[in-house]
């Protein structure tokens, strides 16, 4: 059985058929976990001295009370949705990526560097060659821990822990080093940032006097590529065949490992579009703290999606939402933000720990359905 | 470099080596209990990080080290028993399940050092005690027998668990369960049983290694202390090959490159700090790389066991 069953969370083969049924219980039940979690979380509050219905009042009027408030859901949805994506495929194939944070790091890098050397370059130039460059330097630190599964079955899951710390390293020499920012050393500052990058490479905002910017729409455009790919083309279909059923795949000659590296480098690509984003949409720097933990919460975004690249547009502006409330209750009211965090490892055990009831409730529904569907080969 | 290659700072290396193992033994022997009944546990870190801030709160607030000790014990068996609630009854996906409880262990230790402790505070930990005649030896006494209780409780843990593993029936019906899971439950061991009571055992051993940290190495607890050392504890599980004796000598391999590390900068050595950092990760990756020991695996590791199945 493949991790997680995949086959619970959809037919990974054939065409898919819209069961509207199947699809309101795959909602149920992240609800119910994240009902669950804020749940624990109001006890939590109350040990804190701190009335929950006043605490989730001011979250919830703080996100959807004003522009300001949806504006940077939106802003934080971008992230996760483009790290959730990167999660999705690599799920598809068995692979766990837990290494979006170090190749989100190394996306940003890039597009800093980058940028900032071919500052002379006009707009139309410089912004899409930032991007793929970008992507390209979080493939490659998401090929690194591929091809060492691929070739020496190093487990993926330490090696992508592993290569998050080796990037904060990084980061934390170059940010200090090649990539510091001149007027800083010449002032005597020493910020722990890069010159503010060139104009032309900025993404345009969409709404003015906001943080949001144009890379929330292109984050829907790939969510909506990423599905068409995993579902309607051939490599997409053996990266969901490998996940499916390995020996099965490998049965139909289809080169496991590769499509496992495959899915990994392209699981880092995504992971660096989303540092990139956050340089020349929200930033207009580089800065420390530059991932702002979105690595491990697009992990959770992706969860609560389904692991599926549509499911993950809602479940990405939710948790946008959920980001800045838990910004607006820690200023408004002094409760630690890491209580957001608890909540967010609950969501995730609750997520999780809940697969065995859907795929339970899936196969009693198979059983009783009695008119004909398509059923797994 | 001939400073380094002196003999003060050699004995000063190896002697911060035998320390800094200690959280790596704790963690990972626990570790390659709970995987030898077929049970991944990637949450260590997390229980890490509960169970030395229960440990440096207690004891900052009793003044008694060993109740901080036991509090992290009870800690890490709470923790144990939500991932074994989530990993063994919901058979959910061991890898996801680790990275919650990592993340819940992450937050929870920071929310409640912010609102109990709020700063960084330091305490007096266990003091070295030196073993009566072992402790006389000229250099090795130095080395290894002028440390710390836990430090000392680690190094014992080695052979415990080895004895524990291959010596006693409830060892055996362990290894069975993470080998054959359908076979052991034909003959009556009670997979679920057994994989509960080696989940916790290992958390409980984890909250140990957490305790060790803040209260016999660093004496003090701040935000994400352990800074991803669980991880590469999971990771010297597979180095050791699930045997206690390999995983010794992996965690005195990193250690020493750690401790090697930290005395360089100590004397002054001018490479970047970032990069002598970087050097145990780097480690940890090129040791899963060469590790050759997989046969030894167990075969049903990272399988949630169903009856019926297979």
């Amino acid at each position: 059985m493949p991790p997680f069953a995949a086959s619970d969370i959809s037919r990974p083969v054939g065409r898919p058929s819209v069961d509207w049924a199947d699809l309101a219980l795959k909602a149920a039940l992240p609800a119910l976990a994240m009902l669950a979690a804020l749940l624990i979380g109001a006890v939590m509050l109350l040990l804190l001295k701190t009335n929950p219905f006043v605490a989730y009042g001011t979250m919830i009027s703080g996100v959807f009370g004003s522009v300001s408030g949806i504006t940077q859901s939106l802003v934080k949805a971008t992230p996760l949705m483009l790290v959730g994506l990167g999660i999705c495929i690599a799920f598809r194939a068995s692979v766990i990526n837990i290494g979006a944070e170090g190749q989100m790091i190394a996306g940003a890098l890039m597009a800093t560097w980058f940028s900032l050397t071919f500052r002379a370059w006009p707009g139309w130039l410089l912004l899409p060659t930032t991007l793929v460059m970008g992507f390209l330097a979080g493939a490659a630190w998401g090929a690194i821990p591929g091809m060492l599964k691929a070739r020496l079955a190093v487990n993926e899951i330490l090696s992508t822990v592993m290569m998050n710390a080796i990037a904060a390293q990084l980061m934390n020499l170059l940010i200090r080093g090649l990539l510091m920012d001149r007027a800083g050393i010449a002032a005597g500052t020493y910020l722990a940032q890069s010159e503010r990058l060139p104009e032309q490479v900025w993404l345009p905002r969409l709404v003015p006097q906001t943080m949001l910017h144009a890379g929330t729409i292109i984050a829907v455009v790939l969510a909506v590529a990423v599905y068409l790919f995993l579902w309607r083309t051939t490599i997409g279909y053996r990266i969901r065949a490998v996940g499916h059923n390995p020996d099965a795949a490998r049965y139909a000659g289809i080169p496991v490992p590769l499509y496992q590296a495959l899915s990994l480098t392209l699981a880092g690509g995504f992971a660096g579009l989303a540092g990139v984003m956050e340089v020349i949409g929200v930033h207009h720097r580089l800065l420390e703290g530059i991932t702002g933990g979105y690595g491990f919460s697009g992990i959770v975004a992706a969860l609560f999606g389904g692991l599926h690249p549509l499911g993950l547009i809602p479940a990405s502006w939710l948790f946008g939402s959920l980001l800045v409330g838990a910004d607006m209750m820690q200023r408004a009211m002094q409760v630690p933000s890491a209580l957001v965090s608890t909540l967010l490892g609950l969501v995730v055990l609750f997520v999780v720990g809940s697969s065995l009831l859907s795929r339970r409730w899936a196969l009693r529904r198979m059983i009783t359905v009695s008119k004909p569907r398509d059923v797994e080969p | 470099m001939m400073r380094i290659l002196s003999l003060p700072v050699m004995i000063g290396i190896l002697t911060s080596a035998i320390r800094l193992a200690t959280p790596y033994l704790y963690a990972a022997v626990g570790e390659a209990i709970s995987q030898t009944s077929g049970v991944v546990n990637l949450g260590v870190d997390g229980i890490m990080l509960t169970g030395a801030y229960a440990a440096f709160f207690i004891a900052l607030n009793t003044n008694s080290l060993w109740l901080g000790m036991l509090a992290a014990a009870i800690v890490g068996l709470l923790m144990g028993l939500l991932m074994a609630a989530i990993s063994v009854t919901l058979k959910a996906e061991q890898g996801i399940s680790g990275i919650g409880l990592y993340m819940f262990g992450l937050g929870l230790s920071s929310l409640l050092f912010k609102v109990t402790i709020g700063t960084v505070k330091t305490i007096v930990g266990f003091r070295p005690v030196k073993i009566p005649l072992l402790g006389d030896i000229p250099v090795i006494g130095e080395i290894a027998f002028r440390q710390s209780i836990p430090v000392y409780g680690a190094f014992l843990l080695v052979p415990l668990a080895w004895w524990f593993l291959e010596k006693t029936t409830w060892g055996m019906r362990i290894k069975a369960v993470g080998q054959n899971p359908a076979a052991a439950d034909s003959l009556g061991v009670s997979v679920d049983r057994v994989r509960y009571f080696s989940v916790c055992l290992g958390a409980v051993l984890a909250g140990l290694a957490g305790a060790s940290l803040s209260l016999a190495l660093v004496n003090l607890f701040q935000e994400n202390l352990t800074a991803g050392q669980g991880f590469i504890a999971v990771a010297l599980v597979y180095f050791g090959g699930w045997r206690p004796l390999g995983i010794m000598g992996g965690a005195l391999l990193f250690s020493t490159v750690n401790a090697f590390q930290l005395w360089m900068q100590v004397l002054g050595v001018r490479i970047p700090s970032d990069v002598a950092v970087m050097l145990p990760y780097l480690l940890t990756i090129a040791a899963l790389a060469v590790t050759v020991n997989r046969g030894r695996q167990p075969a049903a590791l990272n399988k949630p066991f169903e009856r019926g199945e297979n």
